[in-house]
C-alpha cells in the first residue's frame, strides 16, 4: 500500500529539506565537506556538519537589541529582588504567620525571603541563558578527539623508565627489604583499627536485661501513676514504664528503649495461649512495646481482634495468642512480662523479661 | 609570549598592558594558566537537554555545601537533654536533646534559618534525584563504555555516598521520625551474624540510642562523607574534561570529533546561568513547600512513634526490602541467624552493585576494546535498555513496598495484599519489564529500518490511475539516513571450536560458554533487527521497489 522512492508528485519547494537548501544558497554558506560523488555511492554516508542557520538576532539588529534589553531587564529584576530580600529580612517579624493561597498558613518571613532569593537567583540564570542563546554565537564547531591511550612509543618509554627505576631501587633483588616493607605497611594500619576499640563498650549481656525486676510497679506512662487492675479497661491500650524511671534520668532513653510496656485487658477465656494466661493478671497482659523486627515501638491496637501493628514495617502480633507474629517481617513473638498484683492492689512485675526484648541478634539464641 | 619576562611592565609595542593581562601574566608565571586556558577556554561541549541532568546534581551539591556551612553555625550536635524554652510555644518545657532544640532555634529564632534549612533539605532531595536520573541517562545511552567506565564508578560512588550523607543528615535533628530511622538502622546492624551486636555497640557508644550518635553522625555528615564526595566530584569533572563529552549521532558527528559550542562564552553563560536557575528554583521550593517539619514531630523517644513513618525517598527502596521480607529466623546452637533482616541488608548493596558493574559485564560480552564517544540510541541496544528498565522497575516495586502503608491508607487497599504484590513483583516485574522493553526496542528498530528503506509517511494520499489509493512516502534526507544507520551492530560470538586448529580436542571453559550465551542473548537473531544495507536501500529506491 505504500509507494517509495519518489516524491515527484509533491511540490518540491514546499518540502522542508528543499527550503533548507534554498536558504543555504541565499545565505552563501559554503557547501558541505563531502563531495556529491561520495554521497551517491553511499546514501548513508555522513553528510558532514549542516550549515549554520542564522537566528533572527543574527540578521535583525532590532531583535538583537530586544534581546539585550530582555537580558538587562532580567538582571535588573534580580537586583530588585535582592533589595526585596533585605527589606523582608528587616521588616518582617520572624513569627508572623500569613495565609497565602494555595499554601495555607505559612511563615511570612520564610515565604518572602525564599521567593525574593529565588527570584534574584533565577533571574541571573535566566538572563545569562537568554544572552547565550540569543546573542552569543551559536555556530557549532567541531574539535578533534585524541585517543585516551598513549601511543606505543610513549608506552615503551614509560615501561623502560619504570624498569630502570625498579632496577635502581633494587626492589626485585633485595627480597628482604621488600618483604619487611610490605610487612610493615600491612601492619601499621592495625594501630588505627585498635584505636577504634573504645568507640563503645562490649555488648556482653546488656541486651538481655531491662529495668524490670520482681516487685517493680507498672507506672502509667501518661499519668505517671502506678497502675491498678481496675485502671485497665477492656479494649484500651495502656503504655507503662517501670517505677523509678524518670524522664530526666541520665540513661532514660536507653532504659525506656528496652523497658517500654504495652498493657491490654483480654477476657481470660479469649486468651488462647496457656503461658500467656498464667503470666497475666485476670486477663491483663503486659508485652514489650518494642517490635522484635527492628525495634520500632508498636502502637496500633485493634481491640476487637487483639492484634497490634507496628506502624514502621507492619509486623502484626496477636496479643491473645502469645503475641505470635501473624503478618509482616518480624521473626518472633513479643516478649511477655509476668505480672501480678501486690498487697496494696497495684500491678507489679514478677521478674524481668525471660528473653531479650527488641530486634534479634546473633547471641540471642 | 615571552615578552613578559623581558619586558615585565609592558606589551609588545612598549605600551603598558591592561591590568587584567598583567594579573594573568603574573599568575601564568606561577601557575602556568595560559597552557590550561589554551586547552580549555574554547573547549567544545555538545548540546543536549539530557546533559544538564548531571549539572543539576553538581549545582545542588554546591548549594548543599553552601547552606550546610551556614547551618553548622547554629546547629549543636549534642545529645545532652535540655528543657526547651525557645520561641515555639507548643514545645515549652519539653525535654529534648540539644540537637533537636537547636534545630527548633534554627527554624524559629534565626531569621532565614528555616529557609536555609529547607533549601538544604530540598537540595539533598534534588541532588539524589538528579544523580539517579543522570546515571540513567548515561546508562541508556551507553555513555559508560570505554573510556568512561571509571567515571561511571566515580559517579556510582557519589550516588551511594550521597544516600548515606543524606541519611546521616536527616538523622541529626534527633526528631521522632529520624530517630525511628536510626533505630531501624540499629536493628539492621544487630542482625549481622557474629559481629552485629559489636558493630551496634561501637557505632552507638553502647546501647541504643545512647548519647553519641548525633555527634558521630555529624562528623560523618559534614566532614567524612562530603570530603570524599568532593574528591570524587573533582575527579569526575576532570575526567569529563579529559575524555571530552559524548555526543548523540548525527550529521558531522563522528567518534573522532566533538561538535558543539565553546566553553567560553556559550557554556560559561549557559552552565553558569543554569547554576543560578537551579539555586533559584530550589529556593522557591523552600519558600513554598515545607520539608521535614521537625517541630510537628517532637523530639525522639525510643518508646514513641508516629504512623506513616517514611525515610527520604532515596532510602525508600531499602525500606521496601525490609518491609516485604518474611520474618525468617533460624535458631541453632544457641545462636540466632536473623535472615528476615540480614537478607534485605545484603540485597540492598547488591541492588546497587548490579547497576554499578554492568559496564564491565557488557564490555566483557562484546569484547569491544574501542573508544566510544557517540551515544547509542537506547533502542539500538535492546538488551542493555531492557536491563536498565528492569532495574528501574525493581527500584519502583521496592519503593511501593517501602510506602506500603501509604498506599494502603491513600488508596484504601489491603496492606497484606500490597505486601504480597511486592513480594511476587520483586521477582516477576523486572522479568516482565525486561521482556516488554526488549520487544519495544526491537519494534522501534523495525520502524527505523522501515523508515530508512521506505521513507516517512507524508500523510498525502494519492489516487493511482486505476483507482487505488496509496500514501506517499517521503524519502529521508541524508542526515536522517545517516543518523538512523550509523550505529554499529555486533555479531554474536561463538564459544570457539571444540577442536582446535591442530585437531586436538579442547575444553571450552565455563566462562567462555557463558560469554557466548550472553553474546547470543545480546546480539543474536532475536535481539536485534539487522539495519538496512546500502544495497537494500538502493534496490528499493531504484524504482523497481513497488510493493
Amino acid at each position: 500500500m505504500s509507494q517509495t522512492g519518489s516524491n515527484k508528485d509533491v511540490s518540491e519547494e514546499n518540502l522542508p529539506s528543499e527550503q533548507a537548501t534554498a536558504h543555504e544558497g541565499a545565505m552563501g554558506v559554503p557547501p558541505r565537506t563531502k563531495s556529491l560523488g561520495e554521497v551517491a555511492d553511499d546514501p548513508f554516508a555522513d553528510p558532514g556538519l549542516p550549515p549554520h542557520e542564522p537566528r533572527v538576532q543574527d540578521i535583525d539588529k532590532r531583535a538583537a537589541k530586544r534581546s539585550e534589553r530582555t537580558v538587562a531587564l532580567l538582571f535588573t529584576v534580580s537586583m530588585l529582588a535582592t533589595v526585596g530580600f533585605i527589606a523582608s529580612y528587616v521588616v518582617l517579624p520572624i513569627d508572623k504567620i500569613v495565609y497565602v493561597w494555595p499554601f495555607g498558613h505559612i511563615s511570612a518571613l520564610n515565604f518572602a525571603l525564599g521567593l525574593t532569593l529565588g527570584l534574584a537567583l533565577f533571574c541571573i540564570g535566566a538572563g545569562a541563558v537568554h544572552w547565550a542563546r540569543t546573542l552569543m554565537s551559536d555556530e557549532e564547531h567541531a574539535q578533534e578527539r585524541h585517543p585516551i591511550e598513549a601511543p606505543p612509543e610513549v608506552k615503551a618509554q614509560v615501561m623502560a623508565d619504570f624498569k630502570q627505576g625498579a632496577e635502581e631501587s633494587g626492589m626485585g633483588r633485595r627480597k628482604l627489604i621488600r618483604t619487611t616493607l610490605f610487612g610493615a605497611l600491612a601492619m601499621v594500619p592495625l594501630s588505627g583499627v585498635i584505636l577504634l576499640r573504645d568507640l563503645g563498650p562490649l555488648p556482653e549481656g546488656k541486651l538481655r536485661h531491662t529495668l524490670w525486676s520482681k516487685g517493680k510497679l507498672l507506672v502509667n506512662q501518661n499519668t505517671n501513676e502506678p497502675l491498678r487492675p481496675e485502671d485497665v479497661g477492656v479494649g484500651s491500650l495502656t503504655f507503662a514504664v517501670p517505677e523509678g524511671l524518670e524522664e530526666d534520668d541520665h540513661d532514660f532513653q536507653k532504659e525506656v528503649a528496652k523497658a517500654a510496656l504495652m498493657i491490654v485487658r483480654i477476657q481470660p477465656e479469649d486468651i488462647k495461649d496457656k503461658r500467656e494466661l498464667d503470666w497475666s493478671h485476670e486477663g491483663i497482659v503486659a508485652y514489650s512495646k518494642i517490635c522484635t523486627h527492628v525495634g520500632c515501638p508498636i502502637s496500633l491496637y485493634e481491640q476487637q481482634t487483639h492484634h497490634v501493628l507496628c506502624p514502621c514495617h507492619q509486623s502484626t502480633f496477636d496479643l491473645s495468642d502469645g503475641a505470635r507474629v501473624i503478618f509482616g517481617p518480624a521473626g518472633h513473638a513479643l516478649p511477655q512480662l509476668r505480672i501480678g498484683v501486690n498487697k496494696d492492689g497495684y500491678l507489679e512485675a514478677l521478674g524481668d523479661f525471660d528473653e531479650p526484648v527488641g530486634p534479634s541478634f546473633w547471641e540471642r539464641g | 609570549m615571552s615578552t613578559s619576562s623581558t619586558n615585565p611592565a609592558g606589551g609588545t609595542d612598549g605600551r603598558k598592558a591592561p591590568a587584567g593581562e598583567r594579573v594573568a601574566d603574573w599568575a601564568d608565571g606561577r601557575l602556568g594558566i595560559y597552557g590550561l586556558a589554551k586547552a580549555n577556554m574554547r573547549k567544545i561541549f555538545p548540546d543536549h537537554w539530557s546533559f544538564m541532568l548531571g549539572e543539576i546534581a553538581l549545582y545542588s551539591f554546591i548549594i548543599i555545601i553552601l547552606t550546610g556551612v551556614y547551618l553548622t553555625l547554629f546547629f549543636h550536635p549534642s545529645m545532652n537533654e535540655v528543657e526547651y524554652h525557645g520561641s515555639y510555644v507548643p514545645m515549652h518545657g519539653i525535654l529534648m536533646s540539644e540537637a533537636y532544640a537547636s534545630t527548633l532555634d534554627i527554624s524559629f529564632d534565626v531569621r532565614g534559618g528555616l529557609l536555609i534549612r529547607q533549601i538544604h533539605h530540598w537540595g539533598a532531595i534534588v541532588f539524589l534525584a538528579a544523580m539517579l536520573v543522570h546515571m540513567m541517562r548515561v546508562f541508556f545511552t551507553g555513555a559508560f563504555r570505554k573510556p568512561r567506565e571509571i567515571n561511571w564508578l566515580f559517579g556510582f560512588l557519589l550516588l551511594v555516598l550521597g544516600m548515606f550523607t543524606g541519611f546521616t543528615g536527616y538523622s541529626l535533628p534527633d526528631d521522632l521520625l529520624s530517630g525511628t530511622g536510626v533505630r531501624f538502622m540499629e536493628g539492621a546492624v544487630l542482625s549481622v551474624p557474629i559481629v552485629g551486636t559489636y558493630l551496634s555497640f561501637f557505632l552507638f557508644g553502647g546501647e541504643f540510642p545512647g548519647t553519641d550518635f548525633v555527634p558521630r553522625f555529624f562528623s560523618i555528615h559534614v566532614l567524612l562523607l562530603p570530603g570524599i564526595m568532593l574528591g570524587l566530584l573533582v575527579a569526575h569533572l576532570i575526567l569529563v574534561f579529559y575524555h571530552k563529552h559524548t555526543q548523540f549521532p548525527g550529521a558531522g558527528k563522528t567518534n573522532k570529533n566533538v561538535v558543539g559550542m565553546p566553553l567560553m562564552p556559550v557554556y560559561m553563560a549557559k552552565a553558569g546561568g543554569f547554576f543560578f536557575l537551579v539555586f533559584g528554583v530550589i529556593s522557591a521550593m523552600a519558600a513554598i513547600a515545607t520539608i521535614n517539619p521537625i517541630w510537628a514531630l517532637g523530639p525522639y523517644r525510643p518508646d514513641q512513634v508516629s504512623t506513616g513513618a517514611q525515610p527520604d525517598w532515596y532510602m525508600g527502596f531499602s525500606e521496601g526490602l525490609i518491609r516485604i521480607m518474611p520474618g525468617w529466623e533460624i535458631n541453632l546452637w544457641g545462636h540466632t541467624l536473623v535472615l528476615g533482616v540480614f537478607i534485605p541488608l545484603m540485597i540492598f548493596p547488591l541492588v546497587l552493585a548490579a547497576i554499578a558493574v554492568y559496564p564491565f559485564i557488557e564490555s566483557w560480552v562484546t569484547g569491544d576494546k574501542r573508544e566510544h564517544h557517540i551515544l547509542d540510541r537506547p533502542r539500538n541496544a535492546p538488551t542493555r535498555t531492557a536491563f536498565g528498565a528492569a532495574w528501574i522497575s525493581l527500584y519502583w516495586v521496592l519503593l511501593i513496598g517501602g510506602g506500603n502503608d501509604l498506599w494502603a491508607t491513600h488508596f484504601h487497599m489491603s496492606i497484606n495484599a500490597i505486601t504480597w504484590f511486592v513480594r511476587v513483583g520483586f521477582f516477576a516485574v523486572p522479568v516482565l519489564t525486561f521482556i516488554v522493553t526488549k520487544r519495544i526496542c526491537l519494534g522501534l528498530q523495525r520502524r527505523d529500518r522501515d523508515t530508512v528503506l521506505h521513507g516517512r509517511e507524508s500523510g498525502i494520499i494519492k489516487r493511482l490511475p486505476h483507482g487505488e489509493f496509496v500514501e506517499v512516502h517521503e524519502p529521508l534526507g541524508q542526515e536522517q539516513l545517516h543518523a538512523l544507520t550509523q550505529h554499529h551492530q555486533y555479531q554474536p560470538i561463538e564459544a570457539g571450536p571444540v577442536v582446535d586448529e591442530n585437531g586436538v580436542e579442547r575444553k571450552r571453559t565455563m566462562a567462555e560458554k557463558l560469554r557466548a550465551k550472553l553474546s547470543q542473548g545480546y546480539y543474536g537473531q532475536d535481539s536485534q533487527i539487522p539495519k538496512p544495507t546500502v544495497e537494500e536501500y538502493q534496490e528499493i529506491t531504484s524504482g523497481h521497489g513497488h510493493h
